[in-house]
Formats: C-alpha cells, structure tokens, sequence
C-alpha cells in the first residue's frame, strides 16, 4: 500500500489538541501561521447536545451513571479513560502504571478538575532547594509574564493571598464556600493549616463575549456547555478558527512517528486514520508535538530513521525517562455535625472545591522532600449510582446496627445526606531516570504502532508523604468533630499511596535542559537534536510541584509559541 | 450559519490530505449513519458515543431474569424500601429495570441475583409453602429479617449468599429509588439545574452552628457583577 501523501506544506503540524496543543494552536494560528491539528480521537465540541451529559440526570441513564463504560461515572466527559479499546499499554513485572487517555479533540481538558496553580519560584529550582533531581534551566521569572497572559485570556478564579511559593496573579472572585468547607475551614485551622480559596479555571465573571458564566451546576467534568469552564477546544481551539486562523482539524488520526528528511529535519508526520485504517502523510516546516508527556515519547522513540536511529531528539537516551505522577492519598470522615441537613437550597456550587489548602510543611522536619496540597469535597450533590447503596453503613460510626429494610432506609439516607467530608492529598513525587516508559517491541496497538511499557517505583520518599497526608486528614476529621472512614493504611499498603499515574498528572519524559547530553529539549521546548520539532506537553516539566500541571502545561506552551513565531521570522527554522 | 456548524465545516476527515476536499465539504454517508445514530440515542441515553450506545442495546436486547424473577424482584423492593405518598417507591423509581440492567452490565453481579432469587423461594416455599412473591407481608418480613443484618466485621464475599444478595437487593433498590425522579423529589436535592451560588443560607449556618468570615466573604464574588467584564490593574487588583 502506497502512503498517501498530502501535498500542501503546513507552518505547523501540531499533534493533540488538548492543553499544550490547544494553546499552541491559539497563538500560532492568531500569528497568521497555516496550521494542522492531528487528533487522535474524534471531533467534540461540549456545546453540542447530541453529546452533551451536563445536566442530565442519572434516570436517563439504564445504569444510572454507573461508571461501566467510562471509569470515573457515565456522564464524564472522557472519551477513553484507563484503558482505550485496541490500544494496549504495558508494565515491566512487578511494576504498576495506569494512564488516562482521552481520545478526543481538547483532550483531558474536557473533564479535568480545573485547579489551575502556578508553579511557585522553588518549584522550578529543585536541586537548589534541597538537592533531590534537577533545576529547571529556567525560572519562575521566566514563566510568569505568560501565567499572568493565561489568567486574562482562560480565567481562573482565586485569590491574592501573598504567598511565597503559590504565587498571585490575575483572579476572579472566587465563590463563597459550602457548609461543609465551612467545618473544614475550622478544622484545618485548629491545625495551623492554611486553608485559601480554591483556584480553578471556571468563570465566576465575564471575561469576554464568547463565553458564559459559571451556573454552578457542579458539573465541570462534564464539560461546560455555555464554556464556563476551560477546555482546549472550546476556549483555545474554536477562537482561534472564530478569529480566522488557519486551522485545520484531522481527527481520527493517530500519528505514528515523525517524518524526516535526509538532513534529519522533521517533514512533517505520518498518521494512521481510523476511518479507513491506511496511513498518510502531512507536510510542515515545524511539528509540535503535544499529545501528552507518554504519547509524545512514544512518537518520538517510534520515529527511528537513518539520522535518528535511537528515536528522534534521543541521542541523550532520555526519551522517556524521569516519568513521573503526583502522589496521591485520599480519606473521607462522618461529621456529626453535619448530619439531618435541610435540603432547602442548592449546593452543587463550581465543579470542584472552593477551598483548599496549600503546602505548609517545613520540610526540615519531616522525613520527604517536598510538599502537597489537600482537596477537599462533600455536599449534597447530585443522586447518581451508588448513592444509598450502602444506606446505613454509617451506622456503625455512630453505634448502631448497619443493614435492616423498611421505611428507616429512607430517614437514614436523609440523615446522612451532605454529612460525609472527603480529602485528596496531591503532592509532589520525584523524578527519577529509574521510572520510564519505553516501546514494547513486543506489542502493537490495532494500527500496528508499537506500544509504551511502563516501569515505575515509588520511592520511601513518597511513601512517607502518603502517610504524612494521612497522619494530617485523620487530625483534621476529628477537629472537625468526626470519624475518619477507614483506619490509616499501613506499611503493608504503602500508606495509602495512589499508584502511579493514578492521579493523572504524568510528567517528565521528554525533560528540558541546557545540557543536550541529559536533556530532551531546549529550554524552549525545541528538540537538541532536531530544530524544527517542539514539545508542548507536560513531558518538558523537569520536575512536578505540589501543584497541578495544566496551568504550566498551557504557559510553556505559549512561551514556546512565541519563540517558534520569533524564529520563524528570523528564518532559523 | 451557527458558529459551531462553521467549526464542524473546518473538520477534515481521513481523506482530505490527499484529495483536497473542500473546506465545506458535506460528510460522508457513513458519518451521516452515526449521526443520525447518535441523535436518535441521545433521546434516550443521555450523549453516548456510537460503541456506547450499540452495547446499551445490545444489554437490552439480552433477557437475565425471566418475568416470575421480575416479579419477585419487584414484590422485595417494595418489601426492603415501602411505597410512601407522595413520592412513590422502588416501581415507580424504575428499580426492577435496573436490577435487570446491572445484573447484564457488571456481569459478577447476575449469579448473586438469581442465586439468591432461587434462595428466597426455596425459604418460602419449605417455610410456608408458597412462592415469596404470593407470601403475605409478614411472610415476606420474617424471611427478610433472617437475611438483612450482615457481619461488619467480615468481608462480605466470605458470608452466606443469601445475605450477599440482600445486602445487593437492598443496594440497588435504594439508590435506584434515590437516583429516580420521585426518589430525588423525596430527597428533596435542588441540584442540576442552572442557579447562582450566593453562600450558605442563613438559617442553615444557624442550624450547624457556623458563620461566614467577614473578611472571607469581601474576596468572594459580588453576584451583581458577574455579568461585567473582568479588568484588573498591573497588580492584579480586579477593577470592576
């Protein structure tokens, strides 16, 4: 079969379209540049009602949202979750990764929790810090101007509160808390644990004719049918063809590698539709790469050539290495307190916390580098499968005999109803060369592309913060006047630790760097060995933070993006 | 033209690197065939994709529970959650639907529920000689409060699956009534529906003994401005 190839020549061939790709779609495009979108999965746009689950009801459903066709409940908006029909992934035995794929255009943005923090100024300075991993090659000063842009033109809630490393920035007023934030405000208190406003991109405000405001259905993984909410397509991707940018779309299209010339510059990517299951080809003076920090090592160790022959941009041997996830605990408790509640008024709020609180610690006490930030949720939110299932299983928290039948079910359901209060620590893990993905050239996915296997450890380093979180949310339960759920895990279940990849913010893979030799990008994102290949994704974080990463996905993305328009005109690429 | 029929022209299917299809060009028939698949879906299933909606169907098409076992589910719902004016109970929840449903959608969950049908008629038939679903009331009641307490300190899977099944009958009759529209409307949840969050109600922060932080409050969103476009001084200050 002969590769059908596409004869116009793009500026930018950009792949997925989620939170980097989208980004670097708005700036090119918006810069006159003729651009290229190549999206795995299908078009999406949240505000058509033939997809849309947003204010659905779990009766519409024969399952009632239970979460047998997408993992995290049959109205997220995800398309693909842990697992995505055809398309394998593997682990190295004894090893345990999961990965979260979202086939479709804007990618995991369309149901991600929206908590956007910046990167703080030691975020980026690691080693300097206290001598675990690396310094970024670049600063908190580097990367600030764009975090200030971001938060004009997305819109991101919050406060200024002056902190050092949780930097301010351009906010809009956040909502005021639930009954619930309230106790949790009181009880983290009582701990010396800050507790601020929570940070997420929804739109409390207007901030420009093209998007609704939040009304507060709760519902932001559902995506935002009025664009309340941020989602690459709809708040990045539809402007910047709205403004006339020159923005092609290819979906159903699952690049298999980059091309390149005899030079070893990139020419542009093949791609295997899914429509047809035949492979073309598309021409561009720049790839971008932005299909998130595993798919983009995976492209990039699948595009073997002549001048390449270790993979493209890996002449370092570092192409997927230093993969690593937040950590991750969680725990819920019953508040007494808040028990018998009237159901008078409507709680559902923002999709997601109006308060959290951010990393306290002094790290010169405690026994792991590094901090985390506590999420908190509960309230009375919206009936979906499983709710009452276990009807008065809290009885036994408060004494009394769990099970029966009859009309106590129903005062026991109200009883409880808004009374459970629930906490996710998301922390920082380190990077390490040890944990990586890289091709099994044992496997294939259903287009014949060789798949990723994975090998991750975690360390006694996080181990340790996982208890640490544990330690903390059982001391905030009982300020708040409850009883934790479940006891503290212990060694044996690695103090509760999420397994890796499990909190869905994998990182690390294609590293930026000044030293070519231990680095896959420039600290513009631009590939050492290859000028004309960027990388938009979080694959370029030389470390996390105790912060969520989109936030810097999207302001790297833009940095890089301005740097590809700059040496464009200087003709250097 | 709406804006998002204009982004949908903008999409180029697999063929359009080499063929040069036009910027409008209309889709292809067998788009057109998932579409129109999806729409007349959605009516019914809430915005699934076409591989989601072809196995709803094809789940409905299979039959688990034969129509004595329906009935049988139906007579111990309203037995575990009784019918209260005015908002009704399990069979107006739908809660025999979704037994049926779950028993074919999480498959380990279907020989728990018929096992433990077979169960209930078994008792009932050595106990009082007649089927569970023609036993009366108290009939009903004595067979269920031998089944309806389970050991909390033991794994569930390791006991009696008799009480297994109850504990799953009651499971999915609660929060099948609870997730229906009559179950809602007895919750008495105000949710999923478009509204402005303006804080906690007075007489409920009374109620739970808490109070909002006044210098909290004044960082909070000023509802009467939403509508206004956000502008902010080179400090980050918002101005409007």
């Amino acid at each position: 079969m002969q590769i059908k190839e596409s004869a116009e020549v793009y500026d930018v061939i950009i792949v997925g379209s989620g939170a980097g790709g989208g980004m670097a779609t708005k700036q090119l495009a918006d810069a006159g540049l003729n651009i290229a979108i190549v999206e795995a999965g299908p078009f999406f746009d949240p505000a058509d009602p033939v997809t849309q689950t947003q204010l659905k009801w779990a009766y519409e459903s024969p399952r009632r949202f239970a979460g047998t066709d997408r993992a995290f409940g049959g109205h997220d908006m995800s398309w693909g979750d842990w697992e995505v029909e055809g398309e394998p992934y593997t682990h190295e035995e004894g090893t345990e990764f999961k990965w979260w794929r979202s086939r479709m255009l804007g990618g995991r943005t369309n149901h991600w929790g929206r908590i956007s923090l910046r990167f703080g100024p030691k975020d980026f300075k690691g080693k300097t810090r206290d001598g675990h991993g690396d310094d970024w090659p670049i600063s908190y000063d580097d990367v600030k101007p764009y975090y200030d842009k971001l938060d004009k033109l997305v819109g991101v809630f919050g406060t200024n509160e002056g902190r050092e490393n949780d930097p301010d920035g351009f906010f809009l007023p956040p909502p005021k808390p639930r009954l619930h934030e309230l106790f949790y405000i009181d009880g983290a208190k009582k701990s010396g644990i800050p507790v601020i406003p929570g940070r997420l991109s929804m739109l409390t405000k207007k901030i420009n004719e093209d998007r609704g405001v939040c009304f507060y259905c709760g519902q932001c993984g559902r995506s935002c049918s009025v664009y309340a909410d941020f989602s690459a397509g709809s708040c990045l991707i539809f402007p910047a063809q709205k403004s006339g940018g020159k923005v092609k779309i290819f979906v159903n299209s699952m690049v298999r590698e980059v091309t390149t010339n005899a030079e070893g510059k990139a020419t542009g990517v093949s791609y295997i539709s899914k429509d047809d299951r035949k492979e073309y080809k598309l021409k561009a003076k720049v790839v971008v790469l932005a299909a998130s920090a595993c798919s983009t090592a995976r492209i990039l160790l699948n595009s073997k050539s002549k001048q390449h022959p270790n993979g493209l941009g890996n002449s370092s041997n570092v192409v997927g290495k230093y993969l690593h996830d937040s950590t991750g605990a969680s725990a819920s408790g019953l508040v007494p307190g808040l028990m018998n509640r009237k159901t008078s008024y409507n709680e559902d709020g923002v999709g997601g916390m109006h308060v959290y609180s951010p990393w306290w610690g002094d790290n010169s006490k405690l026994n792991f580098p590094r901090g985390y930030h506590i999420e908190v949720w509960g309230g009375m939110g919206q009936p979906t499968y499983g709710f009452g299932y276990d009807t008065n299983g809290l009885n036994k928290y408060l004494g009394l005999k769990p099970g029966g039948y009859g009309d106590s079910l129903r005062d026991d359901v109200k009883k409880y109803y808004g009374a459970v209060v629930g906490f996710g620590g998301r922390g920082e893990g380190l990077a390490r060369k040890e944990n990586y993905c890289e091709i099994d050239p044992t496997t294939v996915d259903q287009f014949g592309i060789p798949v990723l296997k994975f090998n991750y450890h975690w360390s006694d380093y996080e181990r340790a913060q996982a208890k640490h979180m544990h330690e903390t949310f059982e001391e905030i339960i009982h300020n708040m006047g409850g009883i934790p759920l479940s006891e503290k895990p212990g060694k044996d279940q690695d103090y509760g630790l999420h397994k890796p990849g499990e909190i869905i913010h994998e990182v690390g893979t294609t590293r930026m760097g000044d030293d070519p030799k231990t680095s896959v990008t420039n600290k513009f994102n631009q590939l050492h060995d290859v000028d004309n290949v960027f990388i938009v994704d979080a694959g370029v974080f030389v470390s996390q933070a105790d912060k969520n990463c989109t936030w810097t996905i999207m302001a790297l993305s833009w940095r890089a993006s301005d740097y590809i328009i700059e040496q464009l005109k200087a003709q250097n690429i | 033209m709406d804006r998002r029929k204009s982004i949908q022209t903008l999409i180029l299917g697999a063929g359009a690197a080499t063929s040069g299809i036009a910027l409008s060009s209309c889709k292809n028939e067998s788009e057109t065939a998932v579409d129109e698949a999806i729409s007349s879906g959605t009516e019914k299933f809430f915005g699934r994709t076409p591989a989601e909606l072809k196995r709803i169907e094809k789940l409905n098409a299979e039959q688990l529970f034969n129509e004595h076992e329906m009935e049988t589910i139906a007579a111990l719902s309203v037995v575990i959650l009784p019918p209260k004016e005015p908002h009704g109970g399990p069979i107006e929840a739908g809660v025999p639907e979704l037994v049926e449903f779950m028993g074919k959608d999480i498959p380990s969950m279907g020989p728990t529920l018929l096992g433990g049908l077979m169960w209930l008629d078994h008792k009932s038939n050595t106990d009082y000689g007649v089927e569970f679903k023609s036993a009366t009331l108290e009939q009903k009641k004595e067979i269920c409060d031998q089944i309806c307490w389970h050991d909390t300190e033991k794994p569930l899977d390791k006991q009696p699956l008799e009480i297994q099944f109850f504990y799953m009958m009651r499971g999915l009759t609660v929060t099948g009534y609870y997730t229906s529209k009559v179950g809602i409307a007895d919750l008495g949840y105000k949710g999923n529906s478009p509204n402005v969050w303006d804080g906690v109600p007075q007489d409920v922060l009374d109620q739970h003994g808490v109070a909002y932080d006044p210098e909290w409050i004044a960082k909070c969103i000023d509802q009467s401005t939403r509508g206004t476009i956000a502008t902010w001084d080179d400090e980050g200050n918002l101005l409007t």
